[in-house]
């Protein structure tokens, strides 16, 4: 929970296209076969259902509409998009596009669609579905949350009926990986949602307790039933457009059951007793305690490693001269100083974070990009081991000194002394910052933990800027740098440090700044990583964020669930829902 | 009637409530630890057990402990490792402390030899002795859930007496008071007041907003209680016979009206006691407690919320299986006192 929300999706065209060309076989209900995709997990048999708990109820079934992670989660299971992230290879593969074409220039795509496709109602799907959502995701009055992520280079992008099947998307400016774009816009039923749509009142459509047979999605189930505090369950969608190696349509579950349990504890304890078939996001401390009776209780626990999530502890380098606080103000100049943020880091006990907080399933990190992120880490970035000698040594060096009590005297003769900010609700990070101050007293620095509801630090640290430091996690939303964008120009809402900055206060920021440009233009992998390189270079010895850990991503299924391939992309367990079934 | 029974339960209950507020009171000389010493390498370590008997059958006069050893493989993770043994030293010099915040001292009642170590009631997940965190918890814990249920009892005595007393408007008006005070939406409130607060705030000011915040929450219910038994006894015979007699109102309220409400009283606070040092875990997840490290009951019993702690360091429990008896010990001297003073008025 509370991490920042995921930030756009977007990026890199350099990954090959696998097309799956799926023989022609005489079909049942649904499309016609010879469009059909050819999925290349191990064939399974049809029947059967799982049950997965939620942690709260969806708010909405509008896939425009929806920004909780629970209704994201129900939704992706109702509804496709025209070009998908794979989970397991992190790579974009057809959906319900079969092909595309990019333009020399970078800025023209053109979608091949899927042939005789229908929705989960029966009515056919072709390009005006097309045309219609992206319509919708794109009207600044909808303000859906995947609006940002279509605009490139300033401009929405233009969509295009070209005949039935054939839509062309045209970005103002080249955009690399464009197709990364199309994953998550899910395809929406024109035929059922244009009306609600023309007569204004498309933020009412599709609420949680709409009557299943008004919904209609392209995904691999559909509604069945909906009891408010109890379950929401799914039933098979008989037009879905995928098929196994042996031509069996896909889904092969029946049903799928959400069970809504409110707190991460219960979901464990239900997952242990057998009540549910899959558990995701849960700790690993709760892990270990799964562990114990995995054979005996019949179900496996995957441990992937570091995902795109890591933790890290910022100072406020805002500028608060026109915000009357003057006390942080004073502090910033201890904070400003590269040297005392280089201190604070070398005095970070990071493998303890690892044992200690997450039982050893995390991994210490020295740079923001995670060692899960293996297309875009820089391994040249160093790991320091933890050295207090070396944090004195940056201290003196910065004009610190120490009183006879041992407590770390500024230049001007004051006792360092901050408050770090943490959210109380995040046990992960509480347990961080009292390890981190511990480590820190090591070397003289008085540091008190303030912890705050989320909302409370939220507020701070993006509007008020009422905080001298805070510990903070970061999911990044895709395995590419461009969904970084908002962190890291100094421009961006979630450039956390100093948010929001009309012109880099940094020579360094600004170094950033025309390094992220320049990556999201440039078309070739090499180059682009070199250029991402040098931003994780300068982010490694800037220290805006002292980056401790990434934490290893956890997920457990009963034996009975085959084809179950956890990923370190969210969602992280069913995102191939589709292909699960029950042995 | 016999007064023997209530008498002796309440010295029994009273002396226990007394030694157990004595040794909160001495913490620093009884635990063994700083409550902030982390030992890294042992966290969420069993409680240690004191040995007189050695591997080879030899009896020791002077108690030891083994070394603790990594074993994955046992339920704790903590295995004793027999090669190390360290003798339990008494009345030693080590960490310093203060008594009553001021008198520094560091004269320890136990110790036991580097490198080992001795966590009495097992330690937490950075490895800091329990037993010590308990002590000092408890300093700020009991005085903060004593002060707190004094005051809300106190404005509660205060505004019941004159609601029940006087009736009227007055009553009207003080109980729809008390009544918005029940309705309001405090975790609201608590933000508000938090938002408004500092960052950072010094711990002897957290303890009186602790102290402020609970008795300012808690005042309704005792003063409506306190109303209603007033109400009551304002009708009784002898009350009205003392007025006839033309006593003044603070004395009517004070010999004959609020002595039948001491039952009442004291119920109260044996009951907001335990309830306030269970209302600081609330607080402290708002931001409104004493901060890390400093320990606070409370904060001792937070770690009990997650189910893997609950399920696996069964002496987390410890804290609270202590507080058991003694706020049993405030249940029946409350009890005590109640049964007391209804024979001495009979």
């Amino acid at each position: 929970m509370a991490s920042f929300p995921r930030f756009a999706r977007t990026v890199p065209c350099l990954i090959a296209l696998a097309l799956f060309a799926g023989p022609a076989v005489p079909g049942s209900a649904g499309p016609a076969r010879e469009d059909f995709l050819i999925t290349g997990d191990a064939p399974g048999h049809p029947g059967g259902q799982i049950v997965v708990a939620l942690r709260s109820e969806p708010k909405t079934l509008n896939p425009v509409l929806a920004t909780d992670i629970t209704s994201r989660d129900v939704i992706r299971c109702l509804t496709a998009d025209l070009i998908h992230i794979n989970r397991s290879t992190l790579k974009t593969e057809p959906a319900l596009a079969k092909s595309w074409t990019v333009s020399p220039d970078g800025r023209v795509y053109t979608l091949k669609l899927r042939r005789g496709v229908r929705f989960s109602d029966g009515q056919p799907f072709n390009a005006d579905d097309v045309v219609f959502s992206f319509h919708v995701y794109l009207d600044p009055k909808i303000d859906a949350p995947q609006r940002d992520q279509l605009i490139v280079g300033g401009q929405p992008i233009a969509v295009q009926k070209l005949d039935e099947e054939t839509v062309r998307f045209t970005l103002a400016k080249p955009y690399a990986a464009a197709e990364r774009l199309f994953d998550g816009v899910a395809i929406l039923p024109r035929h059922l949602l244009e009306g609600a749509y023309r007569a204004g009142n498309f933020s009412a459509a599709w609420p949680i307790t709409m009557p299943p047979a008004q919904f209609a999605g392209l995904g691999p189930f559909r509604l069945k039933e909906y009891v408010p505090g109890v379950r929401i369950v799914l039933e098979r969608n008989p037009y879905y457009w995928k098929e196994d190696r042996a031509h069996t349509q896909l889904p092969y579950l029946n049903r799928v059951v959400f069970l809504f349990v409110d707190s991460e504890d219960a979901q464990v304890i239900r997952f242990q007793a057998g009540d549910t078939d899959v558990l995701s996001r849960f700790d690993a401390q709760d892990y270990a305690v799964l562990a114990r009776d995995q054979a005996a209780r019949h179900y496996r626990l995957f441990d992937l490693g570091p995902g795109l999530e890591f933790d890290f502890l910022f100072f406020n380098l805002n500028d608060l001269s026109s915000k009357g606080l003057s006390d942080i103000a004073a502090k910033q100049a201890w904070f400003r100083d590269v040297r005392f943020r280089q201190a604070v880091s070398a005095a970070m006990d990071r493998e303890a974070i690892v044992r200690l907080v997450y039982h050893g399933r995390a991994t210490p990190i020295w740079g923001p990009v995670t060692p899960g992120d293996k297309l875009w880490i820089d391994n040249q970035i160093p790991h320091p081991p933890r050295s207090l000698s070396r944090a004195r040594q940056l201290l003196k060096s910065a004009g610190f000194t120490w009183n006879n009590a041992g407590a770390l005297i500024d230049p001007h003769g004051k006792p360092v002394e901050f408050s770090i900010l943490t959210t109380s609700s995040n046990v992960q990070r509480s347990q961080m910052a009292t390890l981190i101050q511990d480590d820190l007293s090591h070397i003289g620095m008085n540091v008190h933990i303030v912890p705050l509801d989320f909302r409370a630090v939220v507020e701070r640290l993006l509007h008020s800027y009422n905080y001298e430091a805070a510990i903070m996690g970061l999911a990044n939303g895709d395995a590419d740098p461009t969904p970084e964008m908002n962190v890291w120009l100094s421009s961006g809402s979630t450039h956390l440090w100093h948010p929001n900055q009309q012109k880099p206060a940094t020579a360094w920021e600004a170094e950033i700044d025309r390094l992220m440009q320049q990556q999201l233009v440039t078309v070739n992998y090499a180059k682009r990583k070199q250029l991402y390189d040098r931003v994780q270079e300068i982010l490694s010895q800037q220290m805006p964020f002292i980056c401790l850990v990434s934490p290893d991503i956890l997920a457990g299924a009963k034996d009975r669930i085959a084809n179950f391939h956890p990923a370190i992309l969210d969602p992280y367990a069913l995102w191939n829902i589709d292909e699960l079934y029950v042995q | 009637m016999t007064v023997g029974p209530h008498r002796r339960k309440l010295w029994i209950a009273l002396a226990f409530l007394g030694v157990f507020h004595l040794a909160v009171f001495c913490a620093g000389f009884l635990a063994p630890y700083n409550f902030a010493a982390q030992h890294r390498d042992l966290a969420f370590a069993p409680p240690t057990r004191v040995h007189f008997i050695d591997a080879r059958g030899q009896f020791h006069l002077r108690p030891f402990v083994y070394g603790l050893r990594y074993a994955p493989e046992t339920p704790s993770g903590f295995a004793p490792d027999a090669s190390a043994v360290y003798p339990l030293r008494f009345f030693t010099r080590g960490a310093p402390y203060k008594v009553a915040g001021v008198f520094s001292c560091s004269l320890h009642l136990f110790e036991v030899d580097r490198p080992g170590r001795i966590f009495l009631l097992g330690s937490d997940a950075y490895g800091r002795d329990q037993l010590s965190r308990f002590l000092y918890g408890g300093q700020l814990s009991l005085l903060a859930g004593l002060l707190a249920a004094g005051l809300s009892v106190g404005v509660g005595i205060l505004i019941g007496a004159l609601a029940g007393f006087y009736g009227g408007w007055l009553d009207e008006l003080l109980m729809r008071g008390a009544e918005l005070f029940l309705a309001l939406p405090w975790l609201y409130l608590l933000l508000a007041v938090r938002s408004a607060l500092p960052l950072h705030v010094a711990e002897s000011q957290v303890f009186l907003l602790l102290i402020c915040v609970m008795g300012l929450i808690g005042w309704s219910r005792p003063a409506r209680l306190i109303r209603g038994a007033v109400l009551s006894a304002r009708e009784r015979n002898f009350v009205s016979a003392a007025r006839g007699f033309g006593a003044s109102d603070f004395f009517l309220l004070r010999r004959h009206v609020l002595p039948q409400t001491y039952g009442i009283v004291l119920t109260q606070l044996a009951l907001l006691v335990p309830q306030f040092i269970l209302a600081e875990v609330t607080l402290t997840f708002l931001g409104l407690g004493v901060g890390e490290p400093m320990p606070s009951w409370g904060s001792l019993f937070s770690p009990l919320q997650q189910y893997a702690v609950l399920v696996s360091d069964w002496w987390m429990f410890l804290p609270a299986v202590i507080l058991i008896p003694v706020f049993l010990a405030y249940y029946a001297a409350a009890d005590a006192m109640q049964e007391r003073l209804k024979t001495v008025t009979l």
